[in-house]
């Protein structure tokens, strides 16, 4: 079935070392578009999480029948049938969501992180560490929508969870600043976005350079770093 | 013009430079100080201090010698015109917002001194502008000065900040009557008899802009800047306001106006002309210059936002590299300018 080691470079390259926002830089355009606040960011990464496991799941089952040359017309269907379930999921069950989130539920489509990890993972891999890839993956996604998400919105008006009202009636958003902060609102503008994603993409590689420098001081543990390649 | 060859080198070190342009600056903020009071001198103050803060802050995480970049004056530049294109009484942290930003994100995330490709000032500008609208466009009323005691309130937050603080500018104010009445709208009327008017242009502030031209010309004088940029800028600015003005004098004011309007002479003598933000070819320069003015000119007028300068010299200097390599001036010798050792 599936090793320890298999599940923890798949969850790893999910969650860190291939995440999709601050190592592949991919899907910038859903990523910069509703990450103004921390709700919209993770009801996103929700619904992407959803077709990028049954998508795998679907290619990696049938990725023996699909011929090679045209295999991503294929893909595009079956991410594309995904997508429309998931739409209407959203546009029936949590309506005032969909109309904010609006296109780029329908748009996870051509979100460039779908089709890269079916066509990359899914295709020549089995189904159930596709489907653990799919998940991963999104969940790299969701943490770091979450957190731009709830930085911009910090930084723009000084709450939090703005938006948890249409996923959860009744509950309200957290003020974290004085009621008088003025609202730094690059935060929710588009350079904002730009600028903030630049610095958790420092972030990651900072902290990776400072591991890298760690483990070079450190003697070579043969056992321990067997599993790493 | 052509000397030969033996060259007298000016010790022309970093911070002589900005001793002088900031001395440049003086006849300027003088003439602020008496239209204003003396809160331009507070703004001056908390700009520098959170310059200076910015500054050490990151030059200790770049690992950089603190003393040596700290004196060498380019940041307190930096801090002085933040202070000079903010609202006068603008609140303490709204400086201080701009200016830890323009030192920041805009000089040392992109290297630090000479490598910053946008002028960290504009950027503060910008930024504040687009984030803090209402603030932004504050402008103290024509002939108020209330004490000093009470200008620091106001720009500490410890006094309200009452409406007959703030009105439009000058630029503001025509620009909204442009819009208001379209039939009965006369500029030349609505200058000659509104109280914000003065005899060329915003009244009080006309001569706030001929300091900044002084001080240019001085700048000039002391070769620390060559003639090419502020021309352009001003002979580009003149070039088109002079044309819409000759074709409808009640539509557009008059050249005077604008140059003597808004952010144009600081623009011109001291922002268009940064070294390194901006080009350093002849031709390059004289392309920034004209480009920026003109679009100086088509942001006050047209646009949203209460002046064009400062978007205007930012989108120049996104222009800046490809100027800079397609007016590479031909080296003796060579062929073509600019196609490296082909001769």
């Amino acid at each position: 079935m599936i090793t320890r080691e298999e599940f923890r470079t798949i969850a790893g390259n999910g969650i860190w070392k291939q995440n999709t926002s601050i190592a592949q830089i991919l899907g910038l355009c859903p990523l910069l578009a509703v990450t103004t606040n921390a709700v919209n960011g993770i009801m996103l990464s929700l619904a992407t999480i959803i077709v990028m496991a049954l998508a795998n799941v679907a290619v990696a089952s049938l990725r023996n029948f699909i011929p090679h040359e045209i295999r991503i017309p294929v893909f595009i269907l079956i991410v594309a049938a995904l997508v429309t379930v998931v739409d209407l999921l959203f546009n029936a069950n949590l309506h005032e969501l969909y109309l904010v989130l609006g296109i780029f539920i329908p748009l996870i489509v051509t979100n460039c992180i779908v089709l890269a990890r079916v066509e990359a993972f899914a295709a020549k891999n089995p189904p159930l560490q596709s489907t653990l890839d799919g998940i991963f993956m999104g969940v790299g996604m969701l943490w770091t929508l979450a957190l731009l998400g709830g930085l911009r919105e910090l930084l723009g008006s000084g709450t939090l969870l703005g938006g948890i009202d249409m996923v959860f009636p009744g509950l309200q958003p957290i003020q974290l600043l004085p009621e008088s902060y003025p609202g730094f609102l690059l935060g929710l503008l588009p350079p904002g976005a730009f600028i903030l994603l630049g610095c958790m993409i420092a972030w990651k590689n900072w902290m990776d350079a400072r591991a890298a420098e760690r483990a070079r001081l450190k003697p070579p543990a043969p056992v321990a770093t067997a599993g790493c390649h | 013009m052509f000397a030969p060859a033996p060259f007298l080198l000016k010790d022309t070190s970093v911070s002589q430079v900005m001793t002088q342009v900031c001395i440049a600056l003086v006849p300027g903020i003088a003439a602020y100080a008496w239209l204003v009071g003396p809160a331009i001198l507070v703004q001056l103050v908390i700009a520098s201090l959170a310059a200076l803060l910015a500054e050490a802050a990151m030059l200790r995480l770049r690992k950089k010698p603190l003393a040596l970049f700290l004196s060498d004056g380019s940041a307190i530049v930096t801090a002085w015109l933040i202070a000079l294109t903010f609202p006068p009484l603008a609140p303490w942290w709204l400086v201080a917002t701009g200016t830890i930003f323009a030192i920041i994100v805009a000089k040392h995330l992109y290297g630090g001194l000479g490598q910053n490709p946008f002028n960290p000032a504009m950027v503060a500008f910008g930024v504040c502008i687009v984030s803090f609208p209402a603030l932004m466009s504050q402008w103290p009323s024509v002939g108020l000065q209330l004490p000093l005691v009470d200008q620091v309130n106001v720009i500490l937050g410890l006094a309200p900040r009452i409406d007959a603080l703030s009105s439009a500018t000058p630029l503001d104010a025509l620009k909204t009557a442009l819009k208001l009445d379209e039939g009965a709208f006369d500029v030349t009327h609505l200058l000659a008899n509104q109280d914000i008017y003065g005899n060329f242009a915003g009244r009080g502030w006309e001569w706030v802009a001929v300091g900044y031209l002084l001080g240019g010309l001085w700048m000039w004088q002391r070769k620390l800047i060559t003639w090419h940029v502020p021309v352009a800028f001003t002979g580009a600015l003149v070039a088109v306001s002079g044309a819409l003005w000759l074709y409808n004098p009640a539509h557009f004011a008059s050249p005077l106006f604008h140059l003597l309007s808004g952010g144009a002479m600081l623009g011109a003598f001291f922002i268009a002309t940064d070294p390194v933000s901006g080009c350093t070819t002849p031709r390059g320069k004289l392309i920034f210059g004209a480009g920026a003015g003109l679009l100086a000119y088509i942001i006050r007028v047209f646009g949203g936002y209460p002046d064009g300068v400062a978007f205007a010299v930012l989108l120049m200097n996104l222009c800046a590299p490809v100027i800079d390599l397609l007016t590479q001036p031909r080296i003796f010798g060579m062929k073509d300018a600019g196609k490296g050792g082909k001769a």
